[in-house]
């Protein structure tokens, strides 16, 4: 009989985050299917009674806490120690969680820690027949593989955007905290804060209901044999205030700025989507002076809907990978996109 | 600055990226198609990792990196003809299998004993540096499975930037979400940094510094400890290009105004 742990951490609001919810959707979904198992959670952070309380209606039978100003932090030491902790009261056979930075960091060795085995980036999970398989991508999102696994614990990672998040009802859960001994040795790191860009130069959000890619094209020399970067900027810049879209990046246009050319500065290898970059799950895609070919294009796999604008009919993009392509300057379309979205406001 | 470090990288091989890969059903499992024949290269993120261990024993004298690397020993040797050209390094080898379809904790298990075996290595000062995903597996998970075993639970992954202070301590910077890094700090040395993209472009080809790897690149090879990853309880099902195409309406002769019209209907639909 399977033991189904469910772990989240709460935000600094207080609040579970999609990709949690997204977590126990899929564990609820195995509970489901896994006549007498049984679903708990466990929370872990500073404060972890209004998350439990946000989805106090889910099918767990059980809600487990480590709270403290300890774990308000995300650490290894200290979420290993915890999470450790709350598997062994919970007597859990399978650990499932967000595939969040912070439960990246710590899953896997704390899988290793108590003689299990950890899958991450798990994009589906399923039964049959009574055995529980997952799938999830290999070689940088070229191709899938199905598997199964005979040990146990089973750490199974979520990649966020890849379930729908749960919708559980609140009410009042009642948690049952688990102490967990903090020492000097786990507290040999500290976190200092978050650097991020201002609120209007972020250019990577992962909730926008667009992702914009921008290629290599948009440094190169026009059809007046110049290049016009500047114009470039501004454009690309113009489109994201307007439309609020993600910025993505192919690695060609990424590492000229890397190379320090003083081209689109405000594109960083965190821009970068596909071989050596992110893979960003939104619902729409607009590729812009990107030449699409594979491998380039993996970082579109889990896209919806794909346009694309390019001013070579025969590239990538025409061959089945996006839904419609504009042979056209990207320069003169988007330029006029951002007139049309002035108009009408924002998106 | 007095510190100085023993880091340990853990790199291996995967298919140039540029090349069209193929899963194939093998005897030991999922394979790719011709992976024999494959040209490889140094995993990109373990690259990046690599180069910052190196910059960082150029600036603090007495520091020391060593590269660990697990692959068929064919292989390595090709890849090390052109990596120990890079930066300064001694290579640690382990014959087995780079596929990304083995097992990340039995992958990890022997990367923890070829560096626990490393003679006159200091865990009071040990860093080990990788990339935080590779290019085959990407499982983000075999490093973190090597800091438990080799007992180091100050761990980081997605680093972009270590700056290491006049006390010997750390400062990291960690990919998290939204665009952002976490900023931490860590008193020092045992530490274990799953390496992104550091800030460092691939150093230039020196014949000098190849000559000098060579010298330890070869033997280290020949003594290369053969490793079976069996995959225990692993069982693929299925492993699959995906299949999805799709019918691609491709709009030409149309003005530029008809298009963005068309874009923004369809951004706000």
């Amino acid at each position: 009989m399977e033991t189904i742990l469910v772990l989240a951490h709460p935000e600094t609001d207080g609040t579970l985050a999609k990709p949690a919810r997204e977590a126990l959707h899929a564990a609820a979904a195995l509970h489901k299917s896994l006549a007498g198992s049984n679903l708990v959670v466990g929370l872990i952070g500073e404060n972890v009674q209004p998350a439990a309380n946000s989805i106090a209606a889910s099918p767990a039978t059980k809600y487990f806490g480590v709270t403290g100003t300890d774990f308000s932090q995300s650490r290894y030491a200290t979420d290993a120690a915890a999470v450790e902790a709350i598997f062994q009261t919970a007597q859990a056979t399978l650990v499932v969680a967000p595939a969040t930075s912070r439960w990246a960091r710590v899953l896997p060795g704390v899988a290793q820690r108590l003689g299990g085995r950890a899958d991450t980036h798990v994009t589906g999970v399923a039964v049959t027949d009574g055995k529980i398989s997952i799938s999830r991508w290999y070689y940088r999102q070229r191709m899938e593989g199905a598997l199964t696994r005979t040990q146990r614990p089973w750490f199974i990672g979520i990649d966020p955007g890849s379930h729908t998040p749960c919708d559980c009802g609140a009410g009042t859960a009642a948690v049952q905290m688990v102490p967990v001994a903090i020492s000097d040795s786990h507290r040999r790191t500290t976190v200092a804060g978050l650097r991020e860009p201002k609120a209007d130069a972020q250019t990577i959000r992962p909730d926008a209901q667009l992702l914009f890619v921008t290629g290599a094209g948009w440094t190169k020399k026009q059809t007046d044999g110049q290049t016009h970067v500047p114009e470039a900027e501004k454009l690309i810049l113009g489109f994201l205030k307007k439309s609020r879209a993600s910025l993505g990046s192919s690695k060609s246009l990424v590492d000229l700025s890397g190379e320090g050319q003083t081209v689109l500065p405000f594109l960083s290898h965190l821009n970068q989507i596909g071989q050596t970059g992110a893979t960003p799950r939104h619902a729409k895609g607009l590729s812009t002076c990107c030449h699409g070919e594979e491998p380039h294009t993996v970082g579109w796999r889990f896209i919806g809907e794909r346009r694309a604008i390019s001013l070579d009919p025969a590239c990538g993009w025409a061959r089945g990978k996006t839904d419609i392509l504009y042979v056209a300057d990207a320069f003169a379309v988007i330029s006029k996109v951002n007139e049309l979205l002035s108009e009408g406001g924002n998106t | 600055m007095n510190s100085t470090f023993q880091i340990v990288v853990c790199g291996s091989i995967v298919p140039d990226p540029l090349q069209t890969l193929e899963p194939a059903a093998s005897a030991a499992g999922p394979a790719l198609k011709n992976e024999m024949m494959l040209p490889a290269v140094l995993d990109p993120w373990a690259g990046h990792a690599l180069f910052e261990a190196a910059n960082l024993a150029k600036s603090l004298p007495g520091t020391k990196v060593w590269l660990v690397s697990l692959g068929p020993k064919a292989k390595l040797q090709q890849v090390m003809m052109t990596v120990a050209q890079k930066v300064p390094f001694e290579l640690v080898a382990i014959d087995g299998s780079a596929s990304g379809f083995t097992d990340a904790t039995e992958t990890a298990i022997a990367l923890a004993e070829a560096i626990a075996t490393i003679p006159g290595l200091d865990k009071t000062k040990l860093l080990v540096f990788g990339g935080w995903e590779s290019a085959s597996r990407g499982a983000g998970a075999t490093l973190q499975i090597v800091g438990e075993r080799l007992g180091i639970v100050d761990q980081f992954q997605g680093v972009d930037q270590l700056t290491v202070n006049a006390d010997g301590s750390l400062e990291i910077l960690e990919r998290i979400e939204g665009g952002k890094h976490q900023i931490s700090k860590c008193a020092g040395a045992p530490a274990l940094l799953g390496w992104a993209t550091g800030n460092l472009p691939e150093p230039k080809n020196n014949p000098q510094v190849g000559m000098i790897n060579m010298r330890t690149v070869m033997p280290a090879l020949q003594k290369a400890k053969p490793v079976k990853l069996a995959g225990e309880g692993l069982s693929f099902a299925s492993v699959a290009l995906p299949k999805q195409l799709r019918e691609t309406k491709i709009v030409k002769d149309q003005s530029a105004d008809a298009i963005a019209k068309e874009i923004v209907e369809w951004i706000r639909k």
